[in-house]
């Protein structure tokens, strides 16, 4: 923090712990659509790091292609970014943790990237639990080529040029539960009120944190027909609401006896979620399966915290990876020297 | 008949079926070689199989230390029906054939130009052995036995490296030092030892290779070492012969090096990827965060990797990639060797790229290279692959020991850390303050609100701003053309030999050779017996791409140059008509590629075939030099 340079600041604005202002949180202007799902999901980011007092440079934020993924340009701009290639964010981010195990990393990728394109290293990802938060912005389209069916367009969804599509969709929260995912979340761009808890809790929790927020693309598919509308989304939203509270901080908000579920993360903060929104313990891997299975047979959209396991191991960890980031080993750590080179020549003679 | 004679100079062949346990036993035979201070070289000719098909072994003893192909048999020890019509064939008249008698030879493979043995192995381990393992097994032992006797091979030698092997397991060591002990006896009460071809320690061997302590290794044991040494914490990779040892051998060593003393954790990262495009990805991803990262792979692997390989340069990333090179696809030829992905490496990707490409010749060279591919990664910040394959990479090579400089210090390249960029006026990414092309790189985390900047490929102005400007992206290709040509200055020149006399020249042309990696040494083999033919011939060996500027004189200073590879289309010579503007008839191929390494015997036959073929219609442009 010594380099951080005293600034004015308009005496108004509310800092957060770290003296950060929300405008310390934001990146360039969105050049993505009007009304774009993702626009709002950014914005969704810039709070929830602000009020949690992340600190913006200790954060790297990677995305693939797409126009979900150009997102990281418009939040956070105090932080790293990576815009990579089309559905290989997650082994850029592989690389990138291992490397640095000091950094929050937050990776960005559409349903297009991570459904089709990138599903393998999605899939791996997940297996591998980085440690990291990863967020779909699903439109159920390929935006950026013009609007193209994605992987996770529901059966029987219509597209803009009015055909139908005949194929099942893919559902990525639940192929994450299946997968072994640590934590899962589903949420919708339009719901701040639970997005935001929800990235809070994702960016606490250590290791692979996956939300799947349904995003609507305002271009190519928020017309009559499509299940991924704006206003066919809100039709069918069963949200289950949630509050974050970080670690170190204290809760204030009363809540009455019986009426919410509290799950501590390994950082000790603490996510409250509403009893009365939800029937089952977010623990229960396959209780949260059928949860999602059974809302979606009825057409609703369930959303909130599906699953938690708040001590899953992550890759760093599993791999008894030193707890110096390996990018700061040096050559005493790294390079054993003359003596041990000339004794492995004595071995090969 | 006359026999083939000589001392410390033939090629003996072992002739197996694969998943016998000959590949261990074939070793010992050509360590004891190496042992008795004489050159040899092994190589595996194996096929993409695990168990049951042909498989042979090579090797070339040579007292002038010639370690390439020389072409030919003289000793074939077939202890495989399955191959037996070919391997008979293929000894050179006069020459020797070692084989199994427990079964009669057949009649149509008698010839009365070669000399025939016959042990009954396979009877002699059915008498002495009683689990069909050890029968199989010490068989391979009991013809290392033979040759002993055959060749001269010192006995103790052999005892001792048995020794070695089987360290602490008695019961073991006794059996096979038995089964040698059987085959000499066998040998020795059999035939008139020795035979007119045999070894003898120090001999005539080159006195400059008997001083100096040459090591025995694989290349991609060196490549692993110098990830080691080189500082190298994160390794993704996804297995593909014949990369696979090049991790392997990295894991081995990090197992024992880089675990930190006082936490038992590990110093380093090693992921077995999903898939080669994952691979880079990782390898990319911990570049950008400043770790030093590789992967290993093969042709196929490196066509999955072509995509990030491009966003790599465009994005100026360091990475290191190690393409152990094989023959083709992988339905090709996955275990023989080539030198055929040059031009593949070298343009990989879309849009107007170019890749730094280093190519080592010997294991010292394997192991020096690789540390010098990581500060070249991050010196230049681009991908540097380098270009080694199997046959350096999986045999056994005779080299000059490795040497380390405890002095070395890394070289990070041009990165600003937080005091750096409170100091740097004016920073942006893509600014060339030093006019090399080089700029001045940022790391995560670094500082909290200065050197942040969105990577990407080449949609961005200098200060990393996302611009579709024509301008901008001119301004940024030129840029990185400019980078490449200050490489040409970082990466290792190519190696010259002072020209070698030649007594009743039969040209007047100047005649020159190029050559690289694993063509070198049958090229300098080659170019030293047609000099004593009367053709001198002056050698380059490039060792990088760029090419050093000496690369364009040399081939303006020569009226024919050949340039001998091993692959089909002649990709360094295209590669050098691309980047030197080189009139494409001043260029000769010499070719090799059937997946076995390429002979010093074939490079002076297609040498000569073209002399003779084209001398009349060359003008000299030089004066002559003999
Ligand atoms: C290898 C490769 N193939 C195709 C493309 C073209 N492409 C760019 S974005 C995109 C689809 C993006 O869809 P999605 O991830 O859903 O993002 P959205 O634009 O909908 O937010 C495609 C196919 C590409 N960039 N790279
Ligand atoms: S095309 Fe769709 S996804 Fe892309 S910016 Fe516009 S609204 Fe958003
Ligand atoms: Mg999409």
């Amino acid at each position: 923090m010594s380099y951080l340079k005293p600034k004015f600041r308009h005496p108004n604005l509310p800092t957060n712990a770290l003296g950060y202002t929300v405008a310390d949180y934001e990146g360039s202007i969105s050049t993505l659509c009007a009304g774009c799902g993702h626009d709002s999901i950014s914005s969704a980011i810039i709070n929830a790091c602000f009020q949690s007092s992340l600190e913006p440079h200790k954060i790297a934020k990677l995305s693939g292609i797409g126009c979900s993924s150009k997102m990281p340009t418009y939040f956070l701009g105090k932080s790293h970014g990576f815009n990579s290639v089309h559905g290989r964010m997650p082994s850029v981010a592989t690389g990138a943790s291992l490397a640095n195990r000091g950094l929050t990393y937050i990776g960005i990728s559409g349903d297009g990237d991570t459904a089709s394109i990138g599903m393998g290293q999605f899939v791996h990802l997940i297996r591998r639990n980085v440690n990291m938060t990863y967020i779909v912005a699903n439109n159920g389209c390929y935006g950026l080529t013009k609007g193209q069916d994605s992987a996770t367009a529901d059966l029987g969804s219509v597209s803009k040029y009015g055909a139908v599509n005949p194929f099942d969709g893919i559902d990525l929260a639940s192929l994450a539960m299946l997968q072994g995912a640590g934590f899962v979340g589903r949420s919708f761009s339009g719901d701040k009120e639970q997005l935001e808890p929800l990235i809070r809790a994702a960016m606490s929790h250590q290791g692979f944190a996956f939300i799947d927020v349904v995003s609507p693309c305002v271009t190519f598919n928020n017309h009559q027909g499509s299940t991924k509308s704006y206003a066919e989304t809100r039709e069918n939203l069963d949200a289950m609401p949630l509050d974050f509270v970080p670690m170190r901080e204290e809760i204030t908000t009363q809540y009455d006896p019986g009426t919410t579920q509290g799950v501590t993360l390994h950082d000790g903060s603490v996510i409250h979620l509403h009893k009365a929104s939800h029937e089952y313990r977010t623990n229960d891997r396959t209780a949260a399966l059928n949860a999602v299975q059974m809302a979606t047979q009825e057409g609703r959209i369930l959303t909130g915290l599906l699953f938690l396991d708040p001590n899953s191991q992550n890759l760093n960890q599993n791999l008894n990876i030193a707890s110096k980031p390996l990018n700061e080993l040096g050559k005493n750590e790294l390079c054993p020297g003359s003596r041990v080179l000339n004794s492995i020549n004595e071995g090969l003679r | 008949m006359k026999q083939i004679a000589g001392i410390n100079d033939f090629v003996v062949k072992f002739a197996n079926v694969n998943g016998t346990g000959s590949a261990s036993a074939n070793h010992l035979f050509a360590k004891s070689i190496f042992r008795m201070g004489i050159p040899v070289s092994p190589r595996n000719i194996f096929p993409s199989n695990i168990q049951g098909l042909p498989t042979w072994y090579e090797v070339r003893v040579s007292s002038k230390g010639y370690l390439g192909r020389r072409g030919g048999v003289d000793l074939m020890v077939c202890v495989n029906p399955q191959s037996m019509e070919k391997d008979v064939a293929s000894v050179e008249p006069g020459g020797y054939f070692l084989f199994d008698n427990t079964k009669p030879l057949a009649p149509h493979l008698k010839r009365d130009d070669i000399t025939y043995f016959g042990v009954p192995l396979t009877q002699m381990c059915m008498r002495e052995y009683d689990t069909p393992r050890l029968q199989q097994l010490l068989k391979n032992v009991v013809y290392v036995g033979v040759l002993a006797a055959l060749l001269d091979i010192e006995f103790p030698i052999l005892k001792n490296l048995l020794n070695d092997q089987f360290k602490g397991k008695e019961k073991l060591i006794s059996s096979n030092v038995h089964a040698l002990e059987m085959g000499y006896q066998y040998a020795t009460e059999n035939f008139q030892c020795p035979l007119p071809i045999r070894l003898e320690s120090g001999g005539n061997v080159a006195p400059h290779i008997l001083e100096s302590e040459h090591i025995l290794m694989n290349g991609n044991t060196a490549v692993a070492l110098g990830a080691i040494y080189g500082g190298a914490t994160v390794a993704a990779w996804y297995p593909i012969t014949p990369s696979t040892s090049v991790v392997d051998a990295f894991a081995k060593y990090a197992e024992r090096m880089r675990i930190d003393p006082g936490t038992g954790k590990k110093n380093f990262a090693i992921v077995q990827a999903e898939d080669e495009l994952a691979a880079i990805g990782m390898v990319i991803g911990a570049g950008w965060n400043g770790a030093r990262a590789f992967t290993a792979t093969s042709g196929p692997g490196l066509s999955l990797m072509s995509e990030f390989l491009g966003l790599a340069y465009f994005a100026e990333l360091p990475a290191v990639l190690i393409d152990v090179q094989r023959s083709g696809p992988s339905t090709g030829m996955p275990t023989r060797s080539q030198q055929s992905d040059i031009l593949a490496a070298a343009y990989a990707s879309h849009g107007d790229t170019k890749h730094v490409l280093l190519f080592p010749a010997t294991p010292r060279e394997c192991f020096d290279m690789t540390v010098q591919a990581f500060d070249l990664a991050e010196q230049l910040q681009t991908p540097i692959i380098m270009m080694s394959d199997l046959d350096l990479g999986m045999n056994d090579w005779m080299s000059p020991p490795l040497e380390w400089d405890d002095d070395y210090q890394m070289q990070r390249g041009k990165v600003l850390d937080a005091d750096g960029l409170e100091e740097a006026k004016d920073w942006g990414r893509y600014v060339d303050v030093d006019g090399d092309g080089i700029c001045y790189r940022t790391l995560p985390g670094a500082h909290p609100d200065r050197g942040s900047y969105f990577t990407r490929g080449s949609s961005k102005n200098e200060r990393a701003i996302y611009s579709e400007s024509g301008d901008d992206y001119v301004q940024n290709v030129d840029r990185l053309v400019r980078k490449f040509e200050t490489a040409k200055s970082y990466v290792p020149a190519p190696k010259t030999h002072p020209p070698i006399k030649v007594k009743k020249p039969k040209t007047k042309l100047n005649l020159g050779a190029v050559f690289f990696g694993t063509s070198a040494s049958p090229a300098y083999e080659a170019v030293e017996t047609l000099a004593e033919m009367g053709y001198g011939i002056d050698t380059m060996r490039i060792r990088a791409f760029p090419f050093h500027e000496s690369l364009d004189q040399f081939i303006a200073d020569h009226d024919r140059v050949f340039v001998i590879e091993q692959n089909r289309d002649g990709q360094m010579r295209q590669l050098i008509m691309n980047e030197c503007q080189i009139a494409p008839s001043q260029l000769t191929s010499v070719l090799n590629y059937s997946g076995t390494p390429i002979t010093a015997r074939s490079i002076v036959r297609q040498i000569l075939e073209a002399l003779e073929a084209k001398s009349a219609d060359v003008v000299s442009l030089h004066p002559e030099t003999a």
